[in-house]
């Protein structure tokens, strides 16, 4: 086993450079060790000016999200182990405008997740007086898995629509829109409908299904996407055949 | 790559990476991807066919005979050999993604992928069955 590993990490200093270059750091090796250890090894012992996002260190913050050798992963849930003699390569995520070193802009993630109403729509509020909306395992079971997600992005740097098509929706916001969509207690499918139908929307996807490959909670957001486009289809169908049924 | 760094308002010095003409060279599944898509040309040149075949038939015995012998050259031949391969491997790889568009449920609980595949499967082999006791007791 080897003591040490070679991590070459993608920097960006906008002060100073113009575009991205490599560095290559020698690290300790350890067994337990991930790549956010790695990275914080160089932060605290080698070099504190290297930047990078992390929180809880046990992927359910979703801050993590780099590419490692190419593939878009969560640094806290990967191995150093697992890619060993090195070097290990660490970028920023694809498509992300970066703002420095390892950290990326989500800017455009968070408008789009905020248009498809990722909450709970109700036509009545009831007050709440009158209790829960109450729901069976099977209603929680049917968006379970889509409510997993957590906002990591890898599968956006995993879609080559996202970058090839900007406007697009993409794999996590529709996934989430689902996750609203199939909840029982929800009613607001309809308002939904209108952005996630059009354009920049589901129609976007040809099913790559890398995000879902990508994901690190098993979301599936290229299922959820396809099962989407079926209920698009459907109310387009409707809509043609009872133009006053579907409103 | 433009020396130039992209400036946004408040964040002058933001790095945009363009997107390489070549991504889908980068991964093994970008590449498949990209052959499935291209399978469509392939689907539509049998549909194309199809098409010239009907025309034959409507303008006589003639006409299609000729039809006929025109597929008989080894150009088509090669041609439609090409053209069958990638045909399946659309149907093969769009079987496998079923799945992933249509949740079945049944009692409440999800029918497993590997169920939804093989109806899939078993219905194509069933319809070639049809397909091929027709066309062979003629």
């Amino acid at each position: 086993m080897p003591s040490t590993v070679a991590l070459t990490v993608a920097r960006y200093r906008p002060e100073r450079e113009s575009e991205p270059s490599w560095e290559t750091y020698e690290v300790p090796f350890r067994k337990d060790w991930v790549v956010l250890d790695a990275l914080n090894h160089v932060k605290d012992r080698v070099d504190g000016s290297l930047s990078f996002r992390w929180s809880c260190r046990m992927g359910v913050c979703g801050s993590c999200g780099m590419k490692v050798n190419g593939m878009p992963k969560l640094t806290c849930a990967t191995f150093l182990a697992d890619y060993l003699p090195g070097p290990i390569r660490v970028e920023p995520l694809d498509y992300f405008p970066v703002v420095r070193d390892l950290v990326v802009d989500l800017t455009d993630f968070m408008r789009k997740l905020k248009q498809v109403k990722p909450w709970i729509i109700r036509k009545e509020e009831k007050p709440p007086a009158d209790g829960e909306y109450l729901q069976t395992p099977d209603q929680l079971d049917a968006y379970k898995q889509f409510s997993m997600c957590i906002n990591c992005m890898l599968c956006y740097s995993a879609c080559p629509i996202y970058g090839l098509e900007p406007g697009f929706i993409g794999p996590a916001a529709i996934a989430l829109a689902q996750r609203y969509n199939m909840d029982s207690r929800d009613e607001g499918a309809a308002e939904r409908l209108n952005i996630l139908s059009e354009h920049d929307g589901i129609w976007q996807c040809t099913f790559v299904g890398e995000c879902t490959k990508v994901c690190p909670k098993h979301v599936d957001p290229a299922g959820a996407i396809q099962q989407y486009k079926l209920t698009g289809a459907t109310h387009w169908v409707k809509s043609l055949l009872l133009p006053w049924g579907t409103r | 790559m433009s020396a130039e760094p992209h400036y946004t308002l408040y964040h002058p010095r933001w790095y945009r990476r363009r997107v390489s003409v070549w991504w889908w060279l980068r991964n093994r599944s970008y590449a498949w991807f990209v052959l499935r898509e291209l399978t469509s040309v392939f689907v539509a040149f049998f549909a194309v066919v199809y098409l010239w075949q009907l025309r034959a038939l409507v303008q006589g015995p003639e006409a299609y005979g000729q039809f006929l012998a025109r597929l008989e050259t080894p150009l088509f031949l090669a041609l439609h050999a090409v053209a069958f391969v990638f045909v399946v491997f659309h149907a093969v790889t769009w079987f496998n993604l079923t799945p992933k568009a249509m949740v079945v449920r049944l009692r409440g609980k999800r029918v497993p992928d590997r169920v939804v595949v093989g109806s899939n499967y078993a219905a194509w082999l069933v319809l070639s069955a049809i397909v091929a006791f027709v066309l062979l007791r003629a």
